[in-house]
């Protein structure tokens, strides 16, 4: 961890360090009880690193995930994505940072079951404003890099569940993010499939790709170059393995 | 999401669940056929009643001198009847004083009819109109003779048994062959055909061509009328202004005859076609006041049913709507979306409905005497109204769907 900045609050995360969090912490008010998710996660994550958020089921890595995804804002503390201090801002801010940022791995995929495989890749693009042409291309191009350059036409019920999760990928990618964020992507694919994906993974993070992956499969995360473990809302372990 | 998209995904939508769309947009369907439909009919019918009715029944700019109205507007009460029958009846010589005491320029007929049988040979028509008229009623009435000649004033005058048929009735009779020259009985005395009427169509289903008409003085007079009594005169002006001054003329002469004071009502009746028309625009006021009522239950039903599709589909695609935002959607990209499927929903429908609403109007036209046209402004209002159903079925579901978080809706199976 001797990379990693020392970070104080109002400080500014070096241009390298895409995620840090700093002292993040998400409470929810479930009927008058508060449940502290996450009580101060600090981590920080290069450019191009593959990570691999793990630990057992309420430890938190969900809530994490979520954060990092700017879908949820924290109760506490800060989060800079790409150097841009994420944690204060409003909503319609999120949705452009999603949009713009984040590429999403869904475990069930997410596809919507009667566009195609190039216009589920394009919807990103929409809410980008391109126009149809070049959402078209850069769609297509998107799927040529995940393989499936043959399927563009096909609708999801014709796709294999790796192919779909494949069409995920390259939804994710369209938009050129910072960050990969996969949630579970290989849960609901068989061991076969799964490193398949897995080498799809592999390969995005070699072309330069940031990949944040959340899963609770060891065999899965040692694709991983770091391991981050979270118990109890808080970072446990934080190792860095041969990949 | 620029706007052209949100309407392609809406029609996608529609498209993909074809039922459903068609049993939600059923409301704003049957509103705007309504619609359309009784504005055309009754649109239709105001412009026959004007052209037709009033114009080739009644005649333009013509008023007629008689007992009482011909044509009973309103409730007649039985007093009313029993006070009207014991009225004078216009006799020649109250026909000859209006006649000659109008100012401005008028043309005038007498007009007396019955319902007669007619036989040629062993051919019979019955219950045709049979008029008693002079020579200038063809002009107040517009008539154009197609074959033949209308009578004279000389063969009115001399009482000369001729008859001019209308176009129906010389068909019926004579059956290709020429009717010209050709002697019918009428009450078992022999007219000789000289004419016959172009074809005048129909009006509301009855022929408007089944009718012979002689000369006033002709044997015809025995059966119209008690001696030297008439129906009625009718008087044609050149103008509209023309004819309210020789009406009141007309009315003064007819009083001073009758010797009314100041006080006592006509006891004879100066009719026009306003007074028809009059009617009719009221039966039309009261329908367009009713129609708005029974659009608008159609419509807010209409609209329950799309805001309750909207609803149903906002749950169905709870994940859908999470997605859309993970991947960037703001909350008015999504409002927008489900607004626009909304609106594109009811403007199908009403859009479907100005369709259906035209087809009907032209079905009522072609199978019923009823006539219809379609007014544009009520397809413009048509659509416009299912538009604005849409918008207003969608904004509550809609406006739900923005607010959903995202995390709930993802994690929704």
């Amino acid at each position: 961890m001797s990379l990693a900045q020392q970070f104080r609050t109002g400080d500014t995360p070096l241009p390298d360090i895409i995620i840090l969090t700093h002292k993040l912490a998400r409470a929810y008010d479930m009927g008058g009880e508060v449940v502290r998710a996450l009580r101060g996660v600090s981590l920080q994550i290069r450019r191009n690193e593959y990570v691999a958020i793990m630990g057992p089921s309420g430890s938190g890595k969900s809530t994490l995930m979520n954060l990092i995804g700017c879908l949820d804002t924290p109760t506490g503390g800060e989060y800079w994505l790409n150097g841009q201090k994420v944690s204060d801002l409003g909503d319609d801010a999120l949705a452009r940072i999603r949009n713009k940022e984040i590429g999403f791995v869904f475990q069930t995929f997410n596809l919507l079951p009667r566009a195609t495989a190039l216009h589920n890749v394009e919807l990103p693009l929409i809410y980008a404003g391109l126009g149809a042409k070049e959402r078209r291309a850069q769609a297509a191009q998107a799927l040529e890099r995940v393989g499936l350059g043959d399927r563009m036409e096909h609708r999801p019920n014709e796709l294999s569940g790796g192919q779909r999760q494949r069409v995920a990928i390259a939804r994710a990618l369209v938009n050129d993010p910072s960050i990969l964020l996969a949630d579970e992507p290989t849960g609901n694919l068989d061991s076969a499939t799964s490193g398949e994906i897995m080498e799809v993974f592999g390969a995005l993070h070699r072309q330069g790709q940031t990949v944040v992956m959340v899963t609770h499969e060891h065999d899965i995360a040692a694709h991983a170059a770091r391991v981050v473990t979270l118990r109890d809302g808080l970072v446990a372990t934080d190792q860095r393995q041969a990949a | 999401m620029p706007f052209f998209e949100a309407i392609r995904l809406a029609l996608q939508t529609i498209r993909a669940q074809k039922l459903k769309s068609a049993f939600s947009l059923i409301g704003v369907f049957i509103g705007v056929m309504f619609l359309i439909a009784v504005v055309s009919i009754v649109e239709g019918m105001n412009r026959y009643m004007t052209d037709k009715f009033a114009g080739t029944l009644l005649g333009v700019n013509t008023f007629r001198l008689r007992q009482f109205p011909d044509v009973q507007i309103g409730e007649t009460t039985d007093s009313m009847w029993r006070a009207w029958t014991r009225r004078p009846r216009i006799s020649y010589v109250d026909a000859e004083a209006v006649a000659r005491g109008i100012r401005v320029p008028v043309i005038t007929a007498w007009e007396s009819s019955t319902r007669a049988t007619l036989t040629y040979g062993r051919k019979q028509a019955k219950d045709i109109s049979l008029t008693g008229a002079s020579d200038s009623y063809f002009d107040i009435r517009s008539f154009r003779i197609e074959q033949g000649r209308a009578f004279t004033a000389q063969e009115d005058q001399n009482g000369v048994p001729v008859v001019v048929l209308g176009h129906e009735l010389a068909d019926k009779l004579f059956e290709g062959q020429d009717p010209l020259g050709r002697e019918v009985k009428v009450f078992d005395l022999s007219f000789r055909v000289i004419g016959v009427v172009e074809k005048q169509g129909n009006l509301l289903g009855l022929s408007l061509d089944k009718f012979a008409i002689a000369p006033a003085n002709s044997p015809v007079k025995r059966w119209v009328n008690p001696p030297r009594v008439i129906d009625a005169l009718a008087v044609k002006a050149g103008t509209q202004s023309e004819m309210r001054e020789a009406m009141a003329q007309a009315e003064a002469i007819m009083r001073s005859r009758r010797h009314l004071r100041p006080r006592d009502p006509d006891d004879f009746a100066l009719e026009t076609a306003d007074e028809v028309l009059d009617f009719w625009g009221k039966i039309s006021r009261v329908l367009f006041l009713a129609l708005p009522g029974l659009v608008a239950v159609s419509l807010v039903v209409g609209g329950i049913v799309i805001m309750n599709i909207m609803l149903m589909a906002v749950a169905e695609r709870t994940r859908e709507i999470g997605l859309r935002k993970s991947l960037g959607a703001r909350r008015s990209d999504i409002l927008r979306q489900f607004l626009v499927e909304a609106t594109t929903l009811a403007t199908v429908g009403a859009a479907v409905g100005v369709a259906t609403g035209i087809g009907l109007a032209s079905l009522i036209a072609a199978v019923t005497p009823l006539p219809a046209s379609v007014a544009p402004w009520s397809i413009v209002v048509g659509v416009a109204l299912g538009a604005g159903v849409g918008i207003a079925a969608g904004v509550y579901p809609a406006s739900r769907a923005a607010r959903l978080d995202p995390i709930a809706a993802l994690r929704q199976e």
